[in-house]
């Protein structure tokens, strides 16, 4: 991603196009409940809906007040309710309260529900079994991707990977291949598509399955997307249980980036406020430092103020007339990069100070004798005090997974014991966590008499670029690369983004499917890991 | 080498991570794609729906003329009403019926009719070659909604037309066979919401234990029921159907589960206590029965903490305010609390660290740890110190940790424990390089000074020198060392 660099790069496809697509049918769907009217926001929804529209666009359609959808009665005296949510039956239970209780109040209004991205048959039952379904009307917003990037695009769901890996739901592939069809008919036509996993072939037939039934004419057009790729998140788990070492990874991991932006704190910005800043290849300073490994990204911190230093310096001595080209030209950009220098040193320091604390060059030696298979009681011993001091719940989880899944499960005793002291540092409901941990494969037990050779070989797949350690350019997390499964994973090109955790922790995002694609050859490809679907090549 | 080889091909060729190109499938494909063409090509017959997609073209307007709102609410509040009417006959299976209003106009049709505006020029450029349709919402067409009651979709179909949100009435599938039927086709349609449709049909038109029975040898479809089950919080239909696949250990999860909707602290203990008897694993019982014991605690713990800071007797509550209830805190962060409020209390009392450790038996090293941050954040030397102070029989005493003395040095540090102390535990540190870091990181002058005579490395102590203050009794040291003649130093 972001590979500005390339020479051989062809431009990416202009996927603005999806955003103003979005926008429109938006636009369109409010538009089909005439009038002022209160518009009701799901949490999650709120920051992708802040990268397409705003709220003037909102208010130009006569969106009157703006709610987000919590489990409190409203105090809303208007007359029209849109309800603009996932498809979700405890948000449905909410908004039948809503209109249930009006019914007993004696009050009538119109209520809209706009579901994003679909609707579920599910969620339309539970309308009809509190009684409002004709009282609502209902709409859906295609709203299947979302571009973060020049050359990221996600999908923005975050239940995906707990739907389809944990609880075996196949609801949301049908989304998948919606969105495939979508770049088909914008971006393509693909001429191939390959894949790994059994989410990834449900997907591929579902939207063959489309494109059969549609049978659009896109014969002659020069595809912008060449071939496709379709990985199941679950081929693999390590590089996600990684550390992440590059400067965009420990962003994400300090600050965590949401839908391509941040929230920067007051520690950062050095003023009372926190300031959301979009992290995208349009930050000029975050663009040239988010694929650098963090230890070299301070050299070029100093390095980049010292020249806008220099820069500043150069007006003295300038004549009136050089100072006025200096101050119409110049001064704005050397403003900007000023503002942008300075948050990026003050995240820098942030992240210094929480990665001391909570040892990370020990943290980074340990995943790397997991990853190679040695000192494991040593390792195991730091983990053991990493939850004993009660660092962090889902560090703890991560580096219990990353042993768990490079020596092909735990030892029982081992097991046993890390269970215990993590119920104990983290509260015992954790054993809910364990539980689905288990059934999904990510922290199990070894079966006794299970020999180590198939293991060995097993993670020896994936550790087959190990190469990628420390201070290697372009790679994403420290450790190993599944370079069989990606063409492009030699470029290191991962999505530092975000940790891969199940049990649907709100603050990791992890889960979010992302799509992404990058260059390879004058060639456009795009992955897609449905789960936490990157799409890239 | 060549088992190597044959472990990896038998990896790859291990079904779950095999690598497949689609298109390799050919011959399945020209198949499908010939009996669909002839589905499809029934269905102009049948169906006139996709005639009607040209018809229904947006009539130009530009987006939010009043015109035009005043027509759509029109006509969408008189599909509502035809759709009640349906929803009336037809009870359950209505939701089908439920007009797609957001289909009626296509968005690209939206852009179609915007194809003037200049601003919009690239984008309908890349939407007029792509057709129309591709992601086009289906049109709405509420007359024909109706004749699809009566006509006889083939189980495909069905799914096929509910994948595509069109109305299509499950209720003419009726004997066991036809509903089986339907509900292999909406597993091999791979959408999981045509899947939990069906279940929903069949859980209402089907006796449990049939429907139980059939889904046993349907995996996917039973992933389907037990995840909706959970979803819409049918707790006793999910704990029958968990029973009745025997998986006892989800039953009792499941219920434990429950503990977490239960606000109030005495009924969440009650019904704790409850599961202690589910058929838990063995490993998982003692857990819950902790977590009961726990809870249980806590509550009398709250109780007369909550007293004796209203009374304002005791002092380290009035120095210290708690700043949360320590109610359904982890065992470790209760474990600090009772170090950090009650660390002299006698074992017999429930609040003390000890019986805490004795009860729930936490291991020496996760109390060492515990105790170690509470007593340093009230700057309790005497009892950091009594903490790693052992006696062996002789009487002499020793200093042990069951955790290495420079975790010890780092947490005191971080409670900013004065040099003095923390230079008796940095001098523990076993590692003579891990110490000497410790030392100069921390200022420990006196060991770094007596580490580099013992290591008799004159260049380094005279380059310490320069670190220390001048006129301390630090640079003092130093300077009696460097002319002390009897020491031999190596450079």
């Amino acid at each position: 991603m972001a590979f500005a660099g390339r020479r051989d790069a062809p431009e990416p496809p202009d996927f603005a196009i999806l955003k103003r697509l979005a926008r429109d049918q938006l636009i369109y769907l409010l538009e089909q409940l005439p009038g002022r009217k209160d518009l009701f926001i799901e949490a999650d929804l709120m920051s992708p809906l802040d990268r397409i529209a705003n709220v003037s666009i909102l208010k130009q359609h006569e969106v009157d007040k703006l709610y987000k959808v919590e489990n409190r009665p409203t105090s809303s005296t208007s007359d029209q309710f849109c309800f603009l949510v996932r498809p979700r039956i405890k948000t449905m239970k909410y908004i039948a309260d809503i209109i249930n209780a009006d019914k007993m109040a004696g009050r009538s209004r119109k209520y809209k529900i706009i579901f994003s991205p679909q609707k579920f048959y599910a969620c339309e039952m539970v309308l009809e079994e509190e009684g409002v379904f004709g009282d609502v009307s209902c709409d859906e917003w295609s709203f299947y991707l979302l571009p973060l990037d020049d050359d990221i695009i996600s999908m923005e769901l975050p239940e995906f990977f707990r739907d389809y890996f944990l609880e075996g739901d196949h609801r949301w592939i049908n989304c998948v291949a919606r969105a495939l069809q979508l770049l088909n008919s914008l971006y393509g036509p693909f001429s191939k598509a390959y894949g790994i996993g059994r989410c990834a072939k449900m997907s591929y037939e579902l939207w063959r399955d489309l494109e059969e039934e549609s049978e659009s004419d896109s014969q002659g057009r020069k595809p912008e997307i060449g071939n496709v790729f379709l990985m199941d998140r679950d081929t693999d788990y390590v590089t996600a249980l990684c550390s992440q070492v590059v400067y965009e990874g420990l962003v994400d991991d300090t600050f965590r980036i949401k839908c391509g932006s941040v929230d920067f704190g007051p520690d950062v910005t050095s003023s009372d406020k926190s300031i959301k800043v979009l992290l995208n290849s349009q930050d000029k300073v975050f663009s040239q430092i988010r694929n650098e490994h963090f230890s070299s990204v301070f050299g070029f911190l100093s390095q980049k103020s010292r020249n806008l230093q220099a820069q500043y310096d150069r007006r003295r001595g300038m004549d009136i007339k050089q100072m006025k080209n200096f101050v119409s030209q110049e001064l704005k950009g050397l403003k900007q990069e000023h503002r942008l220098l300075s948050l990026h040193i003050g995240a820098c320091e942030s992240i210094m100070k929480k990665k001391t604390k909570q040892d990370f060059q020990e943290m980074i030696k340990t995943e790397h004798s997991l990853l190679e298979g040695f000192d494991i009681r040593e390792s195991t011993s730091f983990i053991e005090e990493h939850i004993d001091r009660q660092v962090s719940p889902i560090e703890s989880l991560r580096l219990m997974c990353l042993l768990s899944i490079t020596e092909n499960g735990l030892i029982p005793k081992d097991y046993r014991s890390l269970k215990t002291q993590y119920l104990q540092s983290y509260g015992p409901e954790h054993l809910l966590t364990f539980h689905n941990l288990k059934r999904i494969g990510l922290l199990t037990e070894q079966s006794p008499g299970e020999t180590l050779t198939a293991v060995e070989s097993k993670v020896s797949k994936l550790v087959t670029d190990r190469a990628a350690a420390h201070g290697e350019p372009g790679c994403r997390r420290h450790g190993a690369h599944p370079q069989r499964w990606c063409p492009s994973c030699a470029q290191g090109c991962y999505k530092p983004g975000t940790w891969l955790f199940p049990w649907g922790w709100q603050d990791r995002e992890a889960l979010l499917p992302l799509l992404f694609q990058s260059q390879e050859k004058s060639q456009m490809r795009l992955i897609l890991w449905p789960g936490r679907a990157i799409f890239e090549a | 080498m060549s088992r190597a080889r044959a472990d990896e091909e038998e990896y790859w060729h291990s079904s779950k991570f095999r690598a497949f190109t689609f298109d390799d499938e050919d011959d399945e494909l020209s198949q499908l794609k010939e009996s669909k063409r002839a589905v499809n090509s029934l269905r102009d017959i049948v169906d006139d729906d996709d005639d009607d997609l040209e018809k229904v073209s947006w009539s130009g307007d530009p987006v939010g003329s009043i015109s035009w709102s005043i027509k759509e609410t029109a006509s969408s509040s008189t599909s509502s009403l035809e759709s009640r009417d349906s929803s009336l006959q037809k009870g359950y299976s209505s939701y089908s019926a439920f007009p797609k209003q957001a289909s009626s106009y296509s968005l690209s049709s939206l852009f179609k009719g915007r194809n003037k505006l200049p601003s919009f020029q690239s984008l309908s450029d890349a939407l007029s070659d792509t057709g129309v349709k591709n992601y086009a919402p289906e049109l709405r067409r509420p007359k024909a909604e109706y004749k699809d009651y009566s006509s006889d979709w083939s189980p495909k179909d069905t799914v096929r037309r509910m994948q595509r949100g069109k109305v299509c009435s499950l209720e003419r599938f009726r004997s066991l066979q036809d509903k089986l039927v339907l509900l292999d086709e909406a597993v091999a349609g791979h959408d999981g919401n045509i899947i939990t449709a069906v279940l929903i049909f069949l859980k209402r038109t089907l006796r449990k234990e049939i429907l139980f029975q059939e889904l046993e040898v349907r995996q996917v479809a039973l992933c389907h029921l037990i995840h909706f089950l959970k979803e819409t919080g049918e707790q006793k239909l999910l704990l029958d159907l968990l029973r009745f696949l025997d998986r006892t250990e989800e039953v009792a999860l499941s219920q434990y589960r429950e503990h977490l909707n239960i606000q109030d602290v005495e009924k969440r203990r009650e019904f704790l206590k409850g599961c202690i008897g589910l058929p838990f694993s063995a490993e998982d019982t003692s857990h819950v029965q902790d977590h009961y014991t726990l809870l249980e605690r806590q509550i009398i713990i709250e109780a007369n903490d909550r007293h004796l800071e209203t009374a304002g007797q005791s002092e380290i509550f009035r120095k210290y305010p708690r700043k949360a209830s320590i109610l359904n805190m982890p065992l470790v962060t209760t474990l600090f609390y009772s170090c950090f409020y009650h660390y002299t209390e006698a074992e017999g009392t429930f609040s003390s660290p000890t019986n805490l450790k004795k009860t729930f038996k936490i291991p020496d090293k996760q109390y060492v740890l515990t105790a170690l941050a509470a007593r340093a954040k009230l700057r309790a030397w005497n009892d950091v110190d009594a903490l790693f102070t052992t006696k062996n029989w002789l009487g002499y005493t020793k200093k042990k940790a069951p955790i290495g003395f420079h975790r010890v040095v780092e947490i005191l540090q971080r409670n900013n424990a004065p040099v003095q102390v923390l230079q008796e535990y940095v001098r523990l540190v076993e590692d003579v390089e891990t110490q000497l870091n410790l030392a100069t990181k921390y200022k420990c002058h006196d060991v770094v000074i007596d580490t580099y005579r013992d290591l008799k490395d004159r260049i380094q102590l005279a380059a310490y020198r320069c670190k220390v203050e001048r006129g301390s009794a630090e640079e003092e040291k130093i300077d009696s060392i460097l002319n002390n003649t009897q020491i031999r130093w190596k450079n």
